[in-house]
């Protein structure tokens, strides 16, 4: 019975909270950068395993992996920022995430170095990306938030996969 | 209440197979008054369901066309062969109407209307129980009139009552009286000096206009007022519909596919036992890894062996879920055959067998329009008049059989007919006007009718109102390749032609040789495969020094490295070393260089598009048995791009 009430008492803060603007974010690393993920979209997490390759896929696109039934496909995001690339170890993980697309939602994984913890942000401490003019592409990236001195970029995912199939169509097109 | 629709709507379509079925029984003289009762149940729920339900243009037209049925039902209406045209006309119009209530569209009331007022001529002119040589015709050229009135909200204020002019119409004929309450605002609004209504008035009279312009006098001013002769509109529609049925061919074979099934409740029972005992070996094992000793190795593999088969079973059953009998693609053709036979005056009779073999919904539902093309092809083109029949030595009645059955892992379905089979003189000598062949080109029989499966061969000589609708056998063959299955002719000159039809029984699953390339893996689908072979010198040469060919069977096929294609690291770039799996799609052959054929195994086809995107080349992915992800390959895109860069 008790339990029960602590559920109910933590499902009420949990709606307070998201009214008052706190979001959640899944921080990862990927060498000296941090990112955050909107944590509502995160799946599941999982250890690196070999995936299948898809030929004539772009670099970054490491192939598909089969999760419970569902055909995955994983994209490296080190390659995709066009970061220098490691070797896979026990501590390279796998994100799970599902995205809005037009089409519908869409399961993808993505490949990271680490993933840190869970961070609480309220919309004020989200700053702004600076314009870095057209050498640096930040449209995919939401905002910047520090946390204990440290900068997390907070990635907006549905835009950042949806402008990496746009830009396949368009290669597709162009060859 | 939405929530019941879609099961009104499949009951409904149900209801109208089966009237039409019934109603063709009735016109092959069929007497028995069950056919007759079974048309008059299904539209009677109709009526019933689509009233309830709201959608009341269907409700009024199938109430009429319930009258009638009804008249016929208590032997008081001779079902002549007129009426019964009339009525699968209205089957026809009420399936229209009712793909667009579902569909969420406008209906087509012009069309209602037309086949309605027909059906109420029918009704109005006199009942003649006794068989009658022609009710249609004798009701059409009865004069009669259409009379729209609709009296302004002021009319009573006039002092004048429209029920006076109701009754005094009746007098002069026999009426039928449609209201048109539309207007009739809710209760708090309504005001009783105010006339809301309008009416639609049928009148079967001798009477000229002039008199029931009369009968209107006191009123012309306060009431809109249209009289239209009526003898003359159902000639007309009768002129339309000829036209417009194909259209509404065309739109019932488009058809929706529909997302939901009705299963029998037997194969849900099974299921249920199936997965009892799977819970019950679930069971079995949890018990012994509990307490686990070596000396119950044998118990774990007796438990895990029943596992596999209660896995396997039950995968079947589920499978069987998505299976329909091909009854559901059948039972369209006796109407089609029927119409056709009567616009080609041809006589023909349709014979099905093996109606009852499942197959996946999916397959079946995309297997129509192939069949219905197949089987107006044999009808028109196949099948020759009876005069001519006749002076052959033939029965007068051409025969079309269509049957289906179960053959290893596929369905067969033949179509086959008693008619003048293939021309091959006149293919031959098309294939060369077109460009696909050299006149001093040597082909056998079977080469010859090959050609008609060919893009570009079908051509506008063929077209006729029936067949050659700019779907030619090419794409015949396409849709039924793009199931993974394949067509076949045989046809003897004289005697008849026969389609053969294999089709796999289920989409997802498929028969697939795992093909090795370097250290990746690929799924070949078995139909596709014709032989594999090692290459030995000499039978691989190289075209325009990039091209290679490979000489098979009398033919030179396009060599296919995968490697290259997919980017993938091989063990070997030396063809001799490797296997050349010849494989066929679309009617085209290629070889498919691969470093090792592996074993062979259903493989349950997933989709990459679900997630990912369309890949070249491959058509799906499955799932391995230690859990990696395999991608199928998509032979005939593979070829297509082969020949493609043969071209190039």
């Amino acid at each position: 019975m008790e339990a029960v009430a602590t559920k109910q008492n933590s499902g009420d803060t949990a709606s307070i909270v998201t009214t008052t603007g706190l979001m959640q974010y899944l921080t990862f690393s990927l060498g000296q950068e941090d990112y955050g993920v909107d944590i509502l979209r995160v799946q599941e997490i999982r250890g690196w395993h070999q995936v299948t390759r898809v030929p004539n896929a772009p670099a970054h696109m490491l192939g598909v992996l089969n999760l419970r039934g569902t055909i995955v496909p994983i994209i490296d995001m080190r390659m995709r920022f066009h970061l220098e690339k490691v070797e896979y170890n026990p501590v390279t993980v796998i994100i799970v995430l599902s995205i809005q697309t037009p089409k519908g939602t869409r399961v993808f994984g993505i490949v990271v170095d680490s993933v840190s913890d869970v961070l609480d942000v309220t919309s004020k401490d989200i700053k702004a990306t600076p314009d870095f003019g057209t050498t640096v592409n930040t449209d995919f990236i939401s905002g910047l938030a520090t946390v204990s001195e440290r900068m997390v970029m907070l990635l907006d995912i549905d835009k950042l996969l949806s402008a990496d199939e746009l830009a396949q169509v368009n290669a597709a097109a162009a060859a | 209440m939405e929530q019941f629709h879609q099961t009104f709507f499949e009951e409904s379509f149900e209801g109208l197979d089966a009237m039409e079925s019934n109603l063709l029984e009735l016109q092959s003289g069929n007497s028995d008054p069950e056919v007759i009762n079974t048309i008059f149940r299904a539209a009677h729920s109709i009526k019933g369901g689509s009233a309830t339900f709201g959608f009341n243009e269907v409700a009024k037209f199938t109430h009429v066309l319930e009258t009638l049925l009804n008249e016929m039902r208590e032997g008081q209406r001779a079902a002549t062969p007129q009426a019964v045209n009339l009525l699968l006309e209205s089957v026809d119009v009420l399936r229209e109407m009712l793909t667009a209530v579902r569909g969420k569209q406008p209906i087509d009331t012009a069309q209602a209307n037309a086949t309605q007022q027909q059906l109420e001529i029918l009704l109005d002119s006199a009942a003649a129980p006794v068989t009658s040589s022609s009710t249609l015709k004798a009701s059409t050229s009865a004069a009669g009139w259409q009379i729209r009135f609709r009296p302004k909200p002021h009319l009573f204020m006039s002092g004048n009552d429209p029920l006076r002019i109701l009754r005094e119409l009746g007098q002069l004929g026999e009426m039928h009286i449609d209201v048109d309450y539309s207007a009739l605002p809710g209760f708090n609004n309504f005001d009783t000096e105010t006339s809301y209504l309008g009416w639609l008035l049928l009148l079967t009279t001798p009477r000229s206009k002039e008199e029931i312009t009369e009968v209107f006098a006191w009123v012309e001013e306060d009431a809109d007022l249209t009289i239209e002769p009526l003898a003359a509109q159902p000639l007309e529609t009768v002129a339309r519909q000829g036209g417009d049925r194909r259209v509404s061919d065309e739109r019932r074979a488009a058809g929706v596919e529909s997302t939901s099934i009705r299963v029998d409740i037997s194969k849900v029972d099974m299921l249920i036992n199936m997965v009892g005992e799977l819970v019950i070996n679930q069971n079995i094992l949890q018990q012994i890894g509990e307490h686990f000793e070596t000396n119950k190795l044998d118990l774990l593999q007796r438990a895990l062996g029943d596992l596999a088969r209660n896995t396997r079973e039950l995968q079947e059953s589920v499978m069987r879920i998505r299976m329909l009998p091909i009854n559901v693609a059948f039972n369209r053709f006796p109407r089609l055959v029927h119409d056709v036979s009567q616009k080609l005056s041809k006589k023909i009779e349709l014979k099905m067998s093996g109606e009852g073999t499942e197959l996946d919904k999916t397959v079946l539902e995309k297997i129509v329009d192939p069949l219905v093309h197949l089987v107006r092809n044999s009808m028109d083109h196949g099948i020759e008049t009876p005069e001519i029949r006749r002076t052959l030595g033939k029965p007068e009645t051409g025969t079309l059989l269509l049957s289906a059955c179960h053959k290893g892992g596929n369905i067969v379905i033949e179509i086959s007919d008693d008619g003048a089979g293939l021309n091959k003189a006149k293919i031959v000598k098309k294939a060369v006007e077109r460009g696909l062949i050299k006149a001093t080109d040597h082909l056998s029989d079977d080469q010859i009718h090959e050609l008609i499966f060919l893009p570009g061969f079908s051509t506008v000589e063929q077209v006729s109102d029936l067949s050659g609708r700019g779907v030619g056998m090419d794409v015949v063959r396409k849709n039924i390749s793009s199931l993974g299955g394949s067509v076949e002719i045989r046809s003897e000159s004289g005697k008849g032609s026969r389609f053969t039809i294999r089709l796999p029984l289920t989409l997802a699953i498929v028969d697939g040789q795992s093909a090795a390339v370097g250290n990746e893996f690929y799924i070949v689908p078995l139909v596709s495969i014709i032989v594999s072979t090692q290459v030995k010198s000499g039978q691989v040469s190289l075209v325009a020094g990039r091209g290679e060919v490979f000489h098979f069977r009398d033919e030179y096929l396009p060599v296919l490295r995968l490697h290259e294609l997919f980017g993938a690291k091989p063990r070997d770039r030396d063809i001799h070393a490797g296997l050349l799996v010849i494989v066929e799609g679309d009617g085209k052959r290629a070889g498919l260089f691969v470093d090792e054929l592996l074993g062979q195994q259903q493989v349950v086809i997933k989709s990459l598009e679900t997630n990912y995107k369309r890949v070249e080349g491959v058509s799906g992915a499955t799932i391995l048995g230690d859990g990696a992800v395999a991608l199928i390959l998509d032979i005939p895109g593979l070829i297509r791009i082969a020949h493609q860069r043969q071209v190039a």
